[in-house]
C-alpha cells in the first residue's frame, strides 16, 4: 500500500506524535511489520509444501527491530541488512515481487537465481547484499559510510548484526575502524538470544553486547527490540548523530527468534518457558495495542489493511511462481563486470 | 625522457590516476605520513590530503571490507597490503565477498589491491611469499604481475580503471633493480594481454614477475646454442591464451618458470591448458622450473637453494632442448 492510501485510513483527531512519529508513520510501521509477517508465513507454508529450493530463514520476532530501525533512513542512505531483515528490505523500497522472485530463485529476480535467501543488493535503493560469512559486512557498511564521508554526501549507513556475529574477529576490526574514522554508520545487533542452537550464555560472557561499545569509544545502547516505537526512537537518535558527523553507535535490540534457525529446525533446544515469555512480547501485538490505545486505527480499519496485505502478498507470489527459472547456461555469465 | 625505477613507475601511475579521478583513494597501513613501508606513497598525503590517503588500523579484513563498501558507492579504492603475505588475514573479504558480488547481484566492485610480493630479499617465511595461486582459483578476481616499469605503470592504471577487483602483484626484488625510460604520456597496459619479452624459435619460456628478467638472463647465456622465446604473461587472470598457444605452435616446446612453489602453482594450470589446446604441437614434455615445496626460508644460502635463478632456468631449458 502507498503512504497516501494508508494515510486515508488514519484517525488523527487527538494524536500527539510519539518519538517524532506521526499517526501516519505509526500506521505505516504497522503496514510493514504485518507485511513482513504475512510474507514470511507464506514462505513457511511454501517450505512445507516443497515449493522452496534450499533453506528458509525467517525473522519472526524481529519485525519491530528491522522495520523500526530502517524507517529512520532517507532514500539516499545505505542499508546493509542481514538474513532476518525482509522488513528492512521492504522499508528501503524493495518490491514484493522482486523479493518473491529472489526467494524462489527465478530468472527475473535480483540475483537471477545466482544466489539465495536475502543475499541481494540493489544499487537503486542502496542496499548492500550480505554474504553468509557473518561479520564480513560490518566493515563493508563502514566502507560505504567512508565513501559518504569522503564525498561529503551526508548519507548514513545502518547495518544489522546478529548476536553470534559479535563473536567473530571482523566485529572488532569493523567497529574499531568505524570509530577511529568517526564514520556515519549505525550498527544494530539483533540479539535474538540464539545463534542457530547456541544460547547467549555460550556466546559471550558480558551482560550486554552493547557494553563493548565502550571499548570502541562509541555509544552502546540496549533497547527493547519488540517495541517498534522504542526501536525507532533510539535508532533515529543514532542516525541523526551520525549524520552530524559525530561517529558510529552500537545499538543492541533485545528480541527473540520465534522460529528455528531455518524452517527445518524445530528449535526444541529452546526451553518452553522461554518461548512462552517471548510470545507475550509479540512485536506486532504490541504495536496493535498502541494503535488501539492511541485511537489511531480501529480494529476494523486495521483488518482492512491486513486484507490488503494478504492480497498484495498473494499477487507477488502468484507472479513469481509462474515466472521462469534461469536457463542452465546462464550459470556461465556475469563473473566479471564489463 | 627520464629513466625511472619499477617502484617509481607504480607511484607515478597511482599519482596520475588520483589526479585524473577524484573517486580514487588509497588505504593501507603506514601509507600516509610515513609514505608506506616501501615509500610508494611518499608525498601523497601532502598532495591529496588525509581523506584520500588513509592510514588504517592494523586490520586487513577491514581494509578489504572498507574497500568493497566504498567501491559499491562508486569510489575506486586502492588498498595496500604492506606485504602480500598478510593478505591471508583478509582472505575471506577477497574470495567470498569482492570476487562474488558481481556474479551474485550485478554490482561492480572496482577495487585494486597492491600486493608487494616475493622473495630474494631475505624476508623469511612471512615477508617473501608468492600468493598469486591462492587467488588464481577464485572466479571474479583479476590478477596482474608486472615485470618492468612500463608494465608496472600501465597495469596499475588499468587496474584502477577496471570495474572488477584486481590484485596487483608488485615484486619487491624488482622495485629498485628494474629501470626504464618512460614517456610522460597517459598509457595503459591492457589486462589480459601478455607480451613477447624475447623472440625466439626453438623453445618457449612462459613466465611472469621477477622471473622475467631472470629468464631473459638465462636465455642470453644460451643464445649461441638455443634460440629461446620468453613470454611475459603480465596478466595471470585472465591468461592471454592466444599469445601462449601461438608461441607453443611456433617452438613446440614449453618451459614454465615461476618463483612461486611448484605444486598447485599457476604453471600447473598453464601446463594443463597447453595440453588441452595444443598437445599435437608439442614435441617434448611441458616442464616447470619453480621454487621447492617448502615455506620460504630466511638464511640467504637456504633461500638461494629454494628459488629459481638463471643457472637453474638455463639447466631447465637445456634439458628440455635435449629431450
Amino acid at each position: 500500500m502507498t503512504q497516501a492510501e494508508l494515510s486515508e485510513l488514519v484517525k488523527r483527531s487527538e494524536f500527539t506524535p510519539v518519538a517524532g512519529l506521526s499517526a501516519e508513520d505509526c500506521v505505516t510501521l504497522y503496514y510493514y511489520m504485518q507485511l513482513t509477517r504475512t510474507f514470511e508465513m507464506r514462505l513457511a507454508s511454501f517450505y512445507r509444501q516443497g515449493k522452496m529450493v534450499g533453506g528458509v530463514y525467517l525473522g519472526t520476532g524481529n519485525e519491530a527491530t528491522s522495520v523500526g530501525a530502517t524507517y529512520t533512513l532517507e532514500d539516499r542512505d545505505i542499508l546493509a541488512p542481514t538474513h532476518r531483515d525482509i522488513g528492512a528490505h521492504f522499508v528501503k523500497g524493495e518490491s514484493l515481487r522482486a523479493m518473491a522472485l529472489q526467494l524462489l530463485g527465478r530468472a527475473e529476480g535480483p540475483t537471477g537465481g545466482k544466489d539465495n535467501g536475502l543475499h541481494q543488493g540493489n544499487k537503486e535503493i542502496n542496499t548492500l547484499g550480505m554474504i553468509s560469512h557473518l561479520g564480513a559486512m560490518i566493515s563493508v557498511a563502514a566502507g560505504a559510510a567512508l565513501a559518504s564521508k569522503i564525498k561529503k554526501s551526508g548519507q548514513v549507513a545502518i547495518h544489522f548484526i546478529g548476536d553470534g556475529t559479535s563473536s567473530i574477529g571482523d566485529f572488532h576490526e569493523g567497529l574499531n575502524f568505524a570509530s577511529v574514522m568517526e564514520l556515519p554508520v549505525v550498527y544494530i545487533i539483533e540479539n535474538n538470544q540464539y545463534a542457530y542452537s547456541t544460547p547467549n550464555s555460550k556466546q559471550y560472557a558480558c551482560d550486554w553486547i552493547a557494553q563493548r561499545a565502550h571499548g570502541f569509544d562509541m555509544p552502546g545502547i540496549v533497547v527493547d527490540g519488540t517495541d517498534v516505537v522504542e526501536m525507532y526512537r533510539v535508532t533515529k537518535w543514532a542516525v541523526e548523530r551520525a549524520r552530524r558527523g559525530e561517529g558510529p553507535a552500537l545499538i543492541e535490540s533485545q528480541t527473540m527468534r520465534m522460529r528455528g534457525h531455518s524452517e527445518h529446525d524445530s528449535a526444541d533446544y529452546v526451553p518452553q518457558k522461554v518461548m512462552e515469555k517471548w510470545e507475550d512480547k509479540d512485536p506486532i501485538d504490541i504495536l496493535k495495542n498502541y494503535l488501539r490505545d492511541w485511537g489511531v486505527l480501529t480494529d476494523v480499519t486495521r483488518e482492512q489493511i491486513d486484507e490488503q496485505i494478504e492480497s498484495e502478498v498473494e499477487k507477488a507470489f502468484e507472479y513469481a511462481l509462474d515466472a521462469p527459472v534461469p536457463e542452465g547456461p546462464e550459470a556461465a555469465n556475469g563473473v566479471y563486470a564489463r | 625522457m627520464a629513466e625511472i625505477t619499477y617502484i617509481q613507475a607504480i607511484s607515478e601511475g597511482l599519482r596520475e590516476e588520483m589526479q585524473r579521478d577524484e573517486s580514487v583513494f588509497l588505504l593501507g597501513e603506514d601509507i600516509g605520513n610515513y609514505g608506506g613501508a616501501f615509500k610508494v606513497t611518499k608525498g601523497f598525503v601532502e598532495e591529496f590530503g588525509e581523506e584520500r590517503v588513509i592510514d588504517t588500523p592494523l586490520a586487513e579484513s577491514a581494509i578489504f571490507g572498507m574497500s568493497i563498501g566504498a567501491a559499491l558507492q562508486d569510489m575506486r579504492p586502492v588498498a595496500e597490503m604492506q606485504f602480500s603475505d598478510f593478505v591471508s588475514t583478509g582472505f575471506n573479504q577477497l574470495v567470498n565477498n569482492a570476487a562474488k558480488i558481481h556474479y551474485r547481484w550485478g554490482a561492480a566492485v572496482p577495487m585494486t589491491v597492491r600486493m608487494p610480493t616475493g622473495g630474494g630479499v631475505h624476508g623469511g617465511p612471512f615477508h617473501s611469499q608468492n600468493t598469486e595461486a591462492w587467488f588464481f582459483h577464485v572466479p571474479g578476481l583479476k590478477l596482474v604481475a608486472p615485470s618492468n616499469p612500463y608494465d608496472a605503470k600501465g597495469l596499475i592504471k588499468a587496474a584502477i580503471r577496471d570495474k572488477n577487483p584486481v590484485l596487483y602483484f608488485e615484486h619487491k626484488y624488482l622495485y629498485r633493480r628494474e629501470k626504464q625510460e618512460l614517456s610522460g604520456d597517459d598509457f595503459l597496459v591492457e589486462i589480459g594481454k601478455g607480451r613477447v619479452a624475447r623472440e625466439g624459435e626453438d623453445l618457449t619460456v612462459l613466465t611472469y614477475g621477477s622471473m622475467v628478467p631472470t629468464s631473459l638472463e638465462a636465455a642470453s647465456h644460451l643464445e649461441s646454442r638455443i634460440d629461446v622465446e620468453v613470454i611475459d604473461l603480465r596478466s595471470l587472470m585472465p591468461l592471454d591464451m592466444e599469445l601462449i598457444i601461438g608461441s607453443i605452435k611456433k617452438t613446440n616446446k614449453a618451459l614454465i618458470v615461476h618463483e612461486d612453489i611448484k605444486t598447485g602453482g599457476i604453471g600447473a594450470e598453464l601446463s594443463a591448458r597447453i595440453t588441452e589446446e595444443a598437445f599435437e604441437w608439442l614435441d617434448g614434455p611441458i616442464r616447470r622450473v619453480a621454487s621447492i615445496d617448502t615455506p620460504v626460508p630466511f638464511a640467504p644460502s637456504l633461500e638461494e637453494y629454494f628459488m629459481p635463478n638463471p643457472d637453474k632456468i638455463a639447466a631447465g631449458i637445456q634439458q628440455l632442448w635435449d629431450y
